[in-house]
């Protein structure tokens, strides 16, 4: 069997007296579309923070692929495969998508560094820049100062800019909040169009984009895995209910 | 590779993308316009070569405050070290302007290098004072120990003809100009060549969201370490064609008022596009010449209410006005650049 | 050698009074107020004029040199500076540094450049000697003054219920305003006072540093700067610290090292924010 894609282990932190994560330990497979839900406070951005180097744990270790990872930066992550998105926007308000795209590209390939060639003459970036434009339904707006795009384009460009990286493991951080209910559909196609060998960690609110999209579900309450299964045991799971589902019947 | 014929949305991307790299009229009227004004207005040279000097250290502080979004109040230190070290190399001797030149923007790239890594932790402020910290530091060696810098007294020195040729004298400040354009424009060129180059893009991104471009695996410390460097080398060359073409070096070239100075500059020109530093430059020091013939002593009230009011309007709302400005000037260039 | 650091402290106890309210601005409203300086001169120059031309004894003109500063401030904090606590840092010091500009020949255009002097009283002039050691009146009156300021500012702080206030506003802003403390009033308050300590610095200062003149105001923004910065802007006993450990490496450094100079207290500044550069500005030093 090979190596997980991500792997937690036994990941803790605390916070002075709080302690936010609590002995948390689970592993991601090649492909996975893994989503990971909890009440609001439960610690699952400082999970995401955990997992992608912006925090140190107190104890435990994040391997990437049986590498352990726990030592490094997130710029490092990032370059052995572990990308993420934010809950709020994190875009270059007046870079073009196109440009942010292409940043994120160059970066991957090296050519980053490149100080005298004018960015964005080689074909293979362009080519790659509008295959991603494409895929999120952002060539339109491809040449419009970010902060000029709709809260949705913003929210679509978010995940593609995270995409650009060529990750192996993908951790998207409620990639539907705030976007407006029309907008949602373009939000699900973008997920459901993502790469089939990326592993996908999904932290959601919205249960309907949830258990549409995963295939398997991870229930974080107070810094602690409550359980994880597959979307219809933890639909009938009582204490997920009671915890979470029953509260929120949407 | 395919055969097929770019499509439409290709086509756009690609001039997206490319639609800085050609210079555009606007930007080849203006180098000609200044070096017309070197050639046909002999007699204000030492005016102009002031304003070229000027406008190098601004573009200097453009590149890590405009592009890369560092803030900092001690480029005077890169300014005062790469003026001393043309003015010692020549007291010693070596009195050629182009060794100097390049003397004094390495021995500036040096310090650069060195305090670099002291700007990556900490906000702004605390980088508003490091900086302010490491140039006062610098004047007061240089005050300390005049034994090398001439202390109060300035240094006696007296420079060589450039590239052997043109004498940059007192009797040649026409030819100063000429020069300090020269190391301007190559300078200048290169600055702008590095802006669109995927290095600059990547700075670009460290100011706009320094958390996000280390989340696309951009090494933030090195870039900003890195450009900080090239900055510290700008600042230096312009310190040394100073000294090179006034022959003459004091230590208030480390001042917090020099610091001051320059950032002003920039902001009245704008930061972010590389020409507000030259252009900001002449507003201030013909502003400066002019207000003082009328007012000595009151000039500094003007300027203060001046940057009082471009914060309070926003530095923002004026950028999109500019814009707008010159977009009805020249429609077709500012459609290619929408941003 | 008891004399420098009795005159170090001395200085060091002036920079505090002078530096606190630069202090409570930056750790309260994470405003970099670069024109603080200003305030210190319209107080050294009420003194003095009160003392030259209207013949007011020394320790009368010392209430209006702090009255008047916090008047100022409290108008310029009510028209021109709320609107930029959220600006970025850039727009602060740039804001800041012009009404400074402007300020400087305001004064030269009213008084001229000349310094005006402040003469003291008789029974403040001169020294004294302790076991040997000379200690020179205005000195001792300096550290005894801003002594009982620093101790009234701390117990204000920390006994009073506006002080309290103060405290929680400086914690968590938007937690305060939630609580119904009047963050905007406590804003304009702290504000006042730090600029009437500030003029109030200036006035005991004008004979220690010879004489107020227009570029007062930065001739020593550099120095509280560097108080604020080596202090903190934590609280009194921070801002303290760093002022007496300036004033005596200040006094010190130069009477001693002369060839080194202020060369010491810029390199204190930059160690102490490479090692602690959060922990010197704990509130939202941004990015």
């Amino acid at each position: 069997m090979s190596a997980p894609a991500l792997e937690a282990r036994g990941l803790m932190k605390q916070f002075g007296a709080l302690l936010a994560t609590d002995n948390v330990s689970f592993t991601i497979q090649a492909g996975a579309r893994h989503a990971l839900i909890g009440p609001n406070g439960a610690g699952k951005t400082t999970l995401i923070n955990l997992l992608t180097g912006v925090v140190e744990p107190t104890e435990g270790q994040v391997l990437l692929q049986d590498r352990n990872v726990t030592a490094l930066s997130s710029s490092q992550r990032v370059r052995l495969g572990l990308s993420r998105t934010f809950q709020i926007n994190q875009l270059f308000p007046h870079l073009t998508p196109a440009e942010s795209l292409g940043l994120a590209i160059s970066e991957r390939n090296g050519s980053g560094a490149d100080f005298w060639r004018v960015a964005g003459t080689r074909p293979a970036i362009v080519a790659e820049i509008e295959e991603l434009l494409t895929r999120f339904g952002l060539e339109g707006e491809m040449d419009q100062p970010t902060r000029k795009l709709p809260y949705g384009k913003q929210r679509l460009l978010e995940i593609a800019l995270a995409l650009a990286t060529r990750p192996r493991v993908l951790l998207l951080d409620e990639p539907a909040a705030g976007v407006p209910e029309e907008e949602r559909q373009d939000i699900l196609a973008a997920l459901s169009a993502l790469p089939a060998d990326v592993a996908i960690l999904l932290i959601e609110h919205d249960m309907d984009l949830v258990f549409t999209f995963a295939t398997r579900i991870s229930v974080l309450v107070a810094g602690r895995l409550l359980t994880e299964g597959e979307p219809e045991e933890i639909a009938a799971d009582e204490r997920v209910r009671a915890v979470y589902l029953g509260e929120d019947a949407g | 590779m395919s055969a097929t014929q770019p499509t439409a949305a290709t086509r756009r991307l690609e001039a997206h993308l490319h639609r800085r790299a050609r210079w555009r009229w606007p930007e080849i009227i203006f180098w000609v316009a200044v070096l017309t004004t070197i050639v046909a207005i002999p007699s204000r040279a030492a005016l102009i070569n002031e304003i070229l000097i000027a406008g190098l250290f601004a573009l200097s502080l453009d590149l890590i405050l405009g592009l890369t979004g560092i803030v900092s109040l001690g480029q005077a230190a890169f300014f005062g070290l790469g003026a001393y070290a043309a003015a010692i190399l020549a007291s010693k001797g070596f009195s050629d302007p182009t060794l100097g030149l390049l003397f004094g923007a390495a021995v500036a790239a040096v310090l650069g290098l060195a305090t670099a890594p002291l700007l990556l932790r900490g906000g702004d402020l605390t980088r508003l004072m490091v900086t302010l910290g490491v140039s006062l530091m610098l004047g007061e060696l240089a005050n300390r120990n005049g034994w090398l810098t001439g202390g109060a007294d300035g240094l006696n020195f007296s420079m060589g003809k450039v590239l052997g040729l043109f004498p940059i004298g007192f009797a040649g400040q026409r030819n100063a100009a000429l020069y300090s354009f020269a190391v301007l424009f190559i300078l200048f060129a290169f600055a702008r060549r590095l802006a669109q180059s995927p290095f600059g893009l990547a700075l670009a991104a460290i100011r706009e969201n320094r958390l996000r471009a280390g989340a696309l695996g951009i090494a933030t410390s090195r870039r900003i370490v890195a450009i900080y460097t090239v900055s510290a080398a700008y600042a230096g060359a312009a310190g040394a064609l100073l000294a090179e073409t006034t022959q003459i070096v004091s230590l208030d070239l480390f001042d917090f008022h020099r610091s001051a100075d320059v950032m002003l500059m920039l902001i009245i020109g704008g930061a972010g596009y590389l020409y507000g530093g030259i252009i900001g430059a002449a507003v201030f020091i013909v502003l400066r010449d002019v207000i003082s013939a009328a007012t000595p002593e009151y000039w500094e009230f003007w300027i203060g209410a001046l940057l009082v009011a471009l914060v309070l309007i926003g530095r923002e709302r004026i950028h999109d006005f500019a814009v707008r400005a010159a977009s009805s000037l020249a429609p077709k260039a500012a459609r290619e650049d929408a941003a | 050698m008891l004399t420098i650091l009795f005159d170090g402290v001395a200085y060091g106890m002036l920079l505090f009074v002078l530096a606190s309210g630069l202090s409570v601005t930056l750790g309260l409203m994470n405003f970099i107020n670069l024109a603080h300086g200003a305030f210190a001169m319209v107080g050294g120059y009420v003194t003095a004029l009160l003392m030259n031309r209207a013949g007011v004894p020394f320790l009368v003109t010392l209430p209006a040199a702090f009255l008047i500063p916090a008047i100022l401030g409290v108008v310029l904090e009510r028209t021109l500076y709320r609107r930029l606590y959220g600006a970025s840092p850039l727009d602060q010091v740039l804001f800041t540094i012009g009404l400074v500009l402007m300020a400087m020949p305001i004064a030269d255009f009213f008084l001229g450049d000349e310094p005006q002097q402040v003469n003291l009283p008789a029974w403040l002039s001169g020294s004294m000697t302790v076991h040997g050691v000379g200690i020179s009146l205005y000195r001792l009156f300096i550290v005894a003054v801003c002594g009982v300021i620093a101790a009234l500012l701390q117990i204000f702080l920390v006994r009073t219920r506006f002080g309290a206030q103060l405290r929680a506003a400086v914690d968590d802003t938007r937690v305060a305003d939630g609580l119904g403390i009047n963050v905007d009033r406590i804003f304009a308050v702290a504000f006042a006072v730090g600029s009437g300590l500030a003029g109030l610095g200036g006035a005991l200062a004008a004979d220690v540093v010879g004489g107020i003149d227009p570029s007062f105001p930065v001739k020593f923004l550099v120095t509280f700067l560097i108080v604020v910065t080596i202090g903190g802007a934590n609280g009194i006993l921070g801002a303290l610290f760093g002022a007496l450990l300036l004033g005596v490496l200040d006094v010190a450094g130069k009477y001693y090292i002369p060839s080194v100079g202020g060369f010491i207290i810029y390199a204190v500044m930059v160690v102490t924010l490479v090692l602690r550069p959060q922990g010197l500005f704990a509130r939202g030093d941004g990015r």
